[in-house]
């Protein structure tokens, strides 16, 4: 039985900002399909002993001292953007929010 | 975009009587910490256009964030101010959006497990009453960049051709308190937004966590507002208004929800769940976006940062150091400087604690203090309508200024031009004091010279105080301090005139 429909998968695309064709949306969510699938049977397997886990290091903790480090060139970088005017990227026109 | 479209508004005391208004409010506080939250990035304000960037600030690819430690200990200095429960352990999550001032099209934040949670803070009203406002967490993420708008006549979105992305502030450690729907507040719900959020701005200075200046947007607070019949109907629809970032706008911003609101539902209509922008000109909000599908953050917990599980010992040892607070203070500083309640009331709603702790620091009693600060410099600011703080004039220049008096270099009234002269730019009261030439006349020469001037002037007068008649010594020492411009002692000029006249 199929868990993701092809909508939702559009949906998710769309979120993303990735442009699928029709027959990619149709692959992918067999595909997707298949990992979903493969995951709630991980989840039939993990009894309530088995707590989630998000993280699989045995760390925690693991903090920088609030200390400086050297910026990178302005100019360097700038000159790597598309655009820059002013020491600022510029960026296209942004549409569909106000500030 | 401010519309000017007309909109309908209900009376708000009418409006309050019909409605029982529900707030809730998120404030994101920057912490002062020397780098950002996740990198190494210095973060001070003011600095040149993007040149406090590394490559976890851009987000360029394989960049791995590295939480910084002294973030993590403000975070909890705040949550344990607030009364809130620390987490045993909690974790950073991704907020994926795309907008050009997150450069890595997600935000750092905490979704599912905050640093902490379940606190409260009681807020004290003008009117020296205290609210409880209960928090419902308190958790970490990391500003965005600033974008400017260029083009179109209003530098506003609408109309821009384009914008510029300055990633200075990406990056900077936040601290977002989310409070619990504030309810029972009724018609004061915009007064306790208000006193809410002041309260957090001076925790969080008292708390040394941030400079917490709402002019530099170090304090931002969003502003929930919905309406309900009565206390007992379930919650209404509410707004969220964005970034409303002074005292004054909060309370403003609730208080025109609330109207709205009520015009909307007075007119059958329903309220729309949705961001709503404040417009500080205008004094009103207009509808943002609908929450919507472009809202699904898809938070997931970020793989690249291990969990933070403080140690018990660590938030104790925090707790053991956190400064008095605000409220305690108050009282404290009640109690040093025998202020009567309403005088304190009034000392902290006009934003003096700080100014007359410190004149006082100074060398003025603290009766001298307040009278400065509460008296001409009030009415100086409301004039001007700025804050105490913002004028011209320091609480050492305060200090410096009331020693004159109790010196007797100069008397109230000359005390009063001297301030004049300071708040005009023209130095130390000192300095003033000698290129004015207001100093209190000693001399006797000059003042029995404007003695008998006056005396001559009122010959009526001399002869009744010779009768023995004192009642209109006044009008001659008024006469004399009219002429030597008041920097006469009027005590020294009584004197002086009995002499003259009985001797």
């Amino acid at each position: 039985m199929s868990t993701l429909s092809r909508d939702e998968v559009a949906r998710v695309a769309a979120l993303a900002r990735i442009d699928l064709t029709p027959g990619e949306l149709d692959r992918l969510a067999g595909e997707l399909d298949v990992i979903v699938e493969s995951v709630a049977r991980v989840s039939e397997v993990a009894t309530p002993d088995v707590p989630a886990t998000s993280h699989p290091l045995p760390l925690t903790n693991v903090f920088r001292a609030d200390e400086p480090v050297a910026p990178l060139d302005r100019d360097e970088v700038l000159a790597q953007a598309p655009a820059a005017q002013d020491g600022k990227f510029l960026v296209p026109q942004i549409l569909g929010e106000e500030a | 975009m401010s519309t000017t479209t007309s909109v309908d508004l209900v009376d708000y005391d009418d409006a309050v009587a019909r409605f029982d208004p529900v707030i809730g409010i998120e404030v994101h506080v920057e912490l002062g910490t020397r780098t950002k939250m996740f990198d190494g990035a210095e973060q001070s304000f003011g600095e040149q256009p993007n040149t406090q960037i590394t490559p976890v600030s851009l987000g360029l690819p394989g960049a791995l964030p590295a939480v910084n430690g002294t973030a993590v200990e403000y975070a909890i200095r705040i949550g344990l101010a607030l009364n809130c429960s620390i987490a045993e352990s909690c974790r950073f999550a991704r907020k994926n959006y795309f907008y050009p001032d997150v450069p890595k099209n997600f935000q750092t934040s905490q979704y599912d497990e905050p640093i902490a949670h379940d606190g409260w803070v009681d807020v004290e009203l003008e009117d020296g009453t205290t609210f409880r406002v209960e928090i419902e967490r308190a958790h970490m993420e990391e500003d965005a960049g600033k974008n400017t708008h260029v083009g179109g006549s209003t530098g506003r979105i609408h109309g821009a051709e384009y914008s510029l992305v300055d990633y200075n502030r990406a990056g900077v450690p936040l601290v977002e308190i989310v409070t619990r729907p504030i309810t029972g507040a009724g018609e004061r719900a915009p007064e306790v937004a208000r006193a809410y959020v002041q309260t957090l701005r001076d925790l969080f200075r008292a708390l040394g966590v941030s400079e917490a200046r709402m002019e530099r947007g170090n304090v931002r607070a969003d502003v929930n507002v919905s309406l309900r019949p009565t206390p007992e109907s379930a919650l209404g629809t509410r707004t969220e208004t964005k970034n409303v970032n002074s005292f004054r706008s909060v309370e403003r911003a609730v208080r025109y929800e609330i109207s709205r609101q009520a015009a909307v539902l007075d007119g059958g209509g329903t309220v729309v769940q949705e961001t709503r922008h404040w417009h500080e000109d205008t004094g009103s909000t207009t509808s943002g976006r609908v929450k919507s599908d472009a809202e699904d953050y898809r938070y997931f917990p970020e793989p690249d940062l291990v969990p933070i599980v403080p140690d018990p010992a660590w938030v104790e040892e925090i707790r053991a150091s956190l400064p008095e607070l605000p409220a305690a203070r108050r009282r404290r500083l009640q109690g040093e400087w025998g202020y009567a309640d309403a005088e304190m009331r009034d000392v902290v709603n006009a934003g003096a604690v700080e100014l007359i702790e410190a004149t006082v620091a100074a060398g003025a009693s603290p009766a001298a203090a307040r009278k400065w600060w509460m008296g001409e410099l009030a009415r100086t600011a409301k004039q001007q309508e700025v804050e105490l703080a913002e004028l011209p004039i320091t609480p050492a220049q305060i200090g410096a200024l009331q020693q004159l008096v109790d010196s007797g270099r100069i008397n109230d009234k000359l005390a009063r031009q001297v301030l004049e002269g300071v708040l005009a730019g023209e130095g130390d009261p000192e300095q003033v004091v000698v290129a004015r030439g207001l100093e209190v006349v000693s001399d006797d020469g000059p003042l029995l010279e404007a003695i008998d001037a006056a005396l001559a002037a009122q010959p009526d007068i001399a002869e009744k105080i010779r009768g023995g008649n004192l009642g209109p010594v006044g009008a001659i020492i008024g006469a004399v301090m009219k002429a030597t411009r008041g920097q006469a002692d009027a005590g020294r000029v009584r004197e002086l005139v009995l002499e003259r006249v009985q001797g």
